[in-house]
């Protein structure tokens, strides 16, 4: 099989409220950022891929806001809606069709702008669900306390992911919310929806995210070292919420169990260097690990302790402060590949691991992580 | 921000999307309404491939992708698989509904899928995961998913 690799990445600081700019501002910034990144001009891009919600934006065809700042004028540029990873997917794909060099791939979003609460309300069954009232908070405290009641992991060791991932993003001047806490200052938060705190929660963020995928026969002509995709995968759950253990991800093992067999990984909890999780909220962090084969089952949170995901552990988990730091929807998943990928060509800055050969990436869409896509990253092809 | 722009304090537009939708509920829901509104029942579909009974009812199972033909009634009584307490008045919390507002999800007996809803009649620091519980059904029902008042415990 052909192979792709990325070979720019370029993002925004990840903000509360972007109140200079708009989608298009970002835009243009993430993107500039990712070609000056890559060694590249727009002339060199073959085609684009925006990814974006209409309901967060609140304009139909929401990926048009983004298209001429993306330098998509002339070019064949096509959407995706869900999360970051799901539009690198696609620009992969569109790369290994043979029909382009090299794909330019942009998530954007700016959740101060809406109220989320009622965004993702509507991601609920109109017919059946939706006038009941829940959110995605309250689907994940939901998920949450299943996944505490089945592994009996404990909110002390939720509050740890916070600690860990808040601190992580001192040392990340991208990150929206940087802080130095303590296990009692998430215990002593605000209780959201029990059993989630406050500082259990993600902020919904603003900000804009782009990656440059090249087919291997473009992939060394630029600035960069490429950093190859040698395994990737995608699989989604049923829709209805009820059908689901949500004490489980049922398509994030598959996904995971796909991308490494593709990458020719026999042991992940050995053989992954350094992972960004989609920790909207702590238990996910925890949950992920162990739904992916990284933890053994209802053992993350013991590892935690042990320090195993600090960035001097075994497996540094969310280095960058992760989406608990600053979590703009939609551009998440290619914040976190971003962080992945500047972490194996070894400049990320202070939040840099120690050994980084090989990465994860992972992104999820829908109520309670319903679909999710896995990314392994390396430095060798 | 370059110099051309300095001075220039943001501006913020107000906006709304305000389309009002009127969604058929479709066959399969439609009989569930009617059924729920009119004889105080909860119904669910069954799979022949999987035997699998689903709540809510749909027309196609999500796992066999084949046609839900069976009907079959399902139990008012059933048991909490997990539940959250929302401890902020959310905005897509409905205006009569104050909070705490709990909510669970349930499987009714003879269901294999659980449904979503309110549980009411109890303090919320008593809720357990296990607990058994019994639909209470609106006065006034109209052929919504709030036919159903909430679930009380046993
Ligand atoms: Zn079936």
């Amino acid at each position: 099989m052909d192979r792709a690799a990325i070979i720019g990445v370029g993002t925004t600081k990840i903000e509360k409220s972007k109140i200079g700019e708009t989608f298009a501002d970002m835009a243009w910034e993430a993107v500039n950022n990712a070609l000056n990144n890559a060694g590249m001009t727009i002339d060199d891009i073959d085609n684009v891929v925006t990814t974006s919600s209409d309901f967060w934006d609140g304009r139909t065809i929401s990926c048009m806001a983004v298209g001429d700042a993306s330098g998509a004028a002339h070019k064949n540029v096509s959407c995706v809606e869900g999360d970051g990873t799901y539009g690198a997917f696609y620009g992969m794909t569109r790369c290994l069709s043979g029909s382009y060099k090299t794909t330019l791939v942009t998530g954007h979003s700016k959740g101060s702008q809406s109220v989320s609460s009622l965004i993702t309300n509507s991601a609920f069954d109109p017919i059946y669900e939706r006038a009941l009232g829940m959110d995605m908070v309250t689907a994940c405290a939901m998920q949450a306390r299943s996944y505490m009641h089945r592994t009996k992991t404990t909110p002390e060791q939720m509050a740890m992911v916070s600690v860990k991932n808040h601190g992580n993003a001192l040392k990340n001047p991208l990150a929206h919310l940087p802080m130095k806490i303590t296990v009692k200052d998430v215990l002593e938060s605000e209780m959201i929806a029990d059993p989630l705190h406050k500082l259990d929660c993600s902020p919904v963020s603003d900000g804009c995210a782009a990656v440059i995928i090249a087919h291997e026969s473009a992939a060394t002509k630029f600035k960069q070292k490429p950093v190859w995709i040698k395994g990737v995968s995608f699989c989604a759950d049923s829709f209805f919420f009820g059908d689901r253990d949500i004490s489980r991800a049922k398509s994030l093992t598959k996904a995971a169990k796909k991308a490494y067999a593709m990458a020719g990984i026999h042991d992940p909890k050995k053989e992954i260097d350094v992972a960004e999780l989609y920790d909207a909220f702590t238990y996910q962090e925890l949950m992920w690990l162990e739904e992916m084969g990284l933890a053994d089952d209802s053992m993350a949170g013991k590892l935690l302790e042990k320090g195993d995901f600090n960035i001097d552990g075994r497996l540094p988990i969310n280095a960058s402060g992760g989406l608990l730091s600053g979590h703009p929807v939609i551009a998440a998943g290619l914040y976190s590949m971003a962080a992945v990928v500047r972490q194996i060509r070894g400049d990320v800055g202070g939040f840099q691991v120690k050994k980084a050969k090989t990465g994860l990436v992972q992104g999820l869409n829908g109520l309670g992580g319903q679909s999710h896509c896995v990314f392994i990253l390396d430095k060798d092809k | 921000m370059s110099d051309q722009f300095q001075g220039i304090e943001p501006m913020v537009y107000k906006s709304k999307i305000n389309v009002p939708y009127s969604w058929w509920a479709g066959d399969t829901a439609s009989k569930f309404y009617i059924t729920l509104r009119d004889e105080k029942k909860i119904t669910g579909t069954k799979c022949a491939a999987c035997n699998k009974v689903f709540l809510p009812p749909r027309k196609v199972c999500p796992s066999c992708f084949t046609e839900n033909k069976e009907w079959v009634n399902i139990s008012n009584e059933g048991t909490v698989i997990t539940f959250t307490v929302a401890r902020c008045q959310f905005a897509a919390i409905p205006s009569d509904k104050k909070v705490p507002v709990i909510w669970g999800m349930i499987k009714l007996d003879g269901a294999d899928t659980a449904m979503l809803h309110y549980l009411d009649e109890i303090k919320p620091e008593n809720v357990t995961i296990g607990m058994r519980v019994k639909a209470v059904f609106s006065e006034e029902r109209k052929g919504t998913i709030r036919d159903i008042s909430y679930f009380k415990p046993v």
